[in-house]
């Protein structure tokens, strides 16, 4: 009977779990991670602290799931260290849990800033439940007023947004010269600022706070160019890195995430890497490195979980993409947004009165990225021709028309598509 | 699994499948109330390419491996264990629209009125034929 040993629970972890089962009803599963809850869904503590859902709706699986996957669960305790040639993992307590085959799903941590006074009360990041209760309980028993975002991604926007609902009078502070300027071009950027302005939000790019000040707490934050904030809190957002403490000391090959192959093995047999904390190739550009998205993390971890249980199954890369709605406004975004250079072509169609804003990147004859704000129907179609690098020069004029569909592509492949069972990776 | 096969050689484009399955994902499964008075308004779950003399109806694949059931971020969309379909839980769905980023198909549309969910296809859930297949007078569709 195999021994299957988890380290994380999240999406990554769960998707190993239901590809084990799927062919090995009996080996023995644990999970084990230091945070004390079922596996959950990170992205939906904005959700929750914006009111829009109960904390019950944030667990990821049902009640039972455990149960009904027969595995045992570790869960609050930390594994500090990991002994590869033995094949166990140690935890916090001292306890000694051996495997036989090992899937390392520790995701990402948030980068916490060099900043004066970034240990005063009041100043947060926000990626896990446990920050949603602390974020909660410190806005409530101090009335929070005022806060300021640092970093102007997703996860500080979304937040921003959340705390807006929440009548806090909120500042994001970027130090780009725009917001989600890593996934977004200029245009896109702007519609979500106005919109943002437009609920209440202060948005200061091109900035940066240098300091935190406070007594007891946060009170204010100093930015780079001397102006001064009143704020009762601070959110750290500056972006996620992944969490490879477990393999510091070990011989795992690691670059900034864990360099897996394409079963998602590390450089040591029956040791597996998934998810956040893993590098994958970029299917744009071919370059190595982690692409920390939730749909990622799934693929990793199921593929990771079909090859420890024998059955052999590649994972053959992914593109950054992303699709969140902000202010009411849906978007979605993916590939190389706003690549500089000849070499590449611009398909746009833009209506600011409704704001609505399609561009689609082309280099050659294939896309290489797509922005979609507002109207983002069909946005899928897009992103497989990406990933599947389809000649597109054949129906490149009807590429963003209004009824643009399968029915544009060519025979071939639309019936390739049409006629088949479904997709089948 | 039962899945619906779409022969485009016999579609003639008449959109009765969008009529009929919406209003099977109504709550008054009568016509005229389905189309003027409910809300949240119902919207249909297949849809109707055309262009020229080629057109056909494309609805839900229920893929094999559902890449909006790995990209949903709430645990929403789910492959139902008995009949094999990839269905969408309205009470966990958060309108994230990860799922309308991946499907290949452009088969999951927004429902915007009553609470953002995504809507697709379910087979019409335990119905037996599906409703666009059932009423297709040109059998354009096909459920086997």
């Amino acid at each position: 009977m195999v021994k299957y040993v988890i380290v994380g629970n999240s999406v990554a972890a769960i998707a190993a779990v239901e590809a084990i089962r799927k062919h090995d009803g009996d080996g023995e599963i644990t999970v084990i991670s230091d945070e004390p809850y079922s596996a959950y869904s990170r992205p939906l503590i904005t959700y929750a602290l914006a009111g829009k859902i109960s904390e019950d709706s944030i667990f990821y699986r049902d009640k039972n799931f455990y149960y009904k996957n027969k595995v045992e669960t570790i869960l609050g305790i930390k594994v500090t260290s990991l002994n590869t040639k033995e094949k166990y993992v140690t935890l916090k307590d001292g306890d000694e849990i051996h495997f036989d085959k090992l899937l390392i799903s520790t995701g990402g941590t948030p980068i916490s800033p060099n900043i004066r006074g970034r240990d005063l009360h009041g100043v947060f990041t926000f990626t896990k439940l446990d920050d949603l209760k602390r974020v909660r309980e410190y806005i409530h028993q101090y009335r929070v007023g005022e806060a300021v975002v640092v970093g102007g991604g997703l996860i500080g926007l979304k937040t921003a947004e959340a705390l807006t609902m929440l009548k806090i009078k909120v500042s994001i502070v970027e130090l780009a010269d725009r917001i989600l300027s890593v996934t977004f071009d200029k245009k896109a950027s702007s519609i979500i600022e106005r919109s943002l302005r437009k609920i209440g939000c202060e948005v200061i790019t091109g900035n940066t706070v240098s300091e935190i000040k406070g007594r007891d707490r946060v009170s204010a934050v100093i930015l780079k160019d001397g102006k001064k904030i009143n704020c009762g809190m601070v959110i750290l957002a500056i972006g996620v890195t992944p969490n490879i403490d477990l393999i510091k000391n070990t011989d795992i090959k690691v670059n900034r995430g864990i360099l897996v192959d394409n079963h998602m093995q590390t450089n040591i047999p029956d040791i597996y890497a998934a998810g956040d904390v893993s590098e994958c190739v970029d299917l744009i550009g071919g370059a190595t490195r982690p692409i920390a998205i939730w749909p990622n993390a799934y693929r990793q971890g199921n593929v990771a979980g079909y090859n420890m249980a024998g059955i052999p199954k590649e994972y053959t890369g992914s593109i950054v993409m992303n699709s969140i709605e902000l202010c009411n406004i849906p978007t979605i975004s993916m590939g190389l947004t706003d690549p500089e250079g000849d070499e590449y072509e611009i398909i746009e169609h833009y209506n600011d009165e409704k704001q609505v804003y399609k561009r689609i990147v082309l280099k050659g004859k294939i896309i290489v990225g797509a922005i979609f704000i507002s109207n983002i129907d069909r946005g899928g179609i897009y992103r497989n021709l990406i990933i599947e690098k389809i000649d597109v020069s054949s129906f490149k004029e009807h590429i963003l028309k209004e009824d643009f569909g399968l029915i544009s592509l060519p025979k071939e492949y639309r019936k390739h598509l049409v006629s088949g069972p479904g997709l089948e990776v | 699994m039962k899945r619906i096969y779409i022969k485009e050689d016999m579609c003639i484009g008449c959109r009765l499948c969008e009529v009929y399955c919406l209003v099977q994902h109504s709550k008054s499964k009568k016509i005229i109330k389905a189309y003027k008075g409910e809300y949240p308004k119902p919207i249909p779950r297949i849809l109707v390419e055309e262009k020229g003399y080629l057109s056909f109806a494309l609805q839900c694949r229920h893929c094999e491996d559902p890449p909006c059931v790995e990209a949903c971020i709430t645990g929403a969309m789910y492959r139902d264990p008995d009949t094999g379909a990839v269905l969408c839980n309205d009470i966990k769905c958060v309108g994230c629209w990860m799922c309308i980023m991946v499907c290949p198909f452009g088969v999951i549309m927004r429902r915007k009125e009553g609470g953002e969910v995504a809507s697709k296809c379910d087979l019409c859930y335990g119905e037996g034929t599906p409703v666009c297949v059932a009423n297709c007078p040109n059998e354009a569709l096909e459920f086997r």
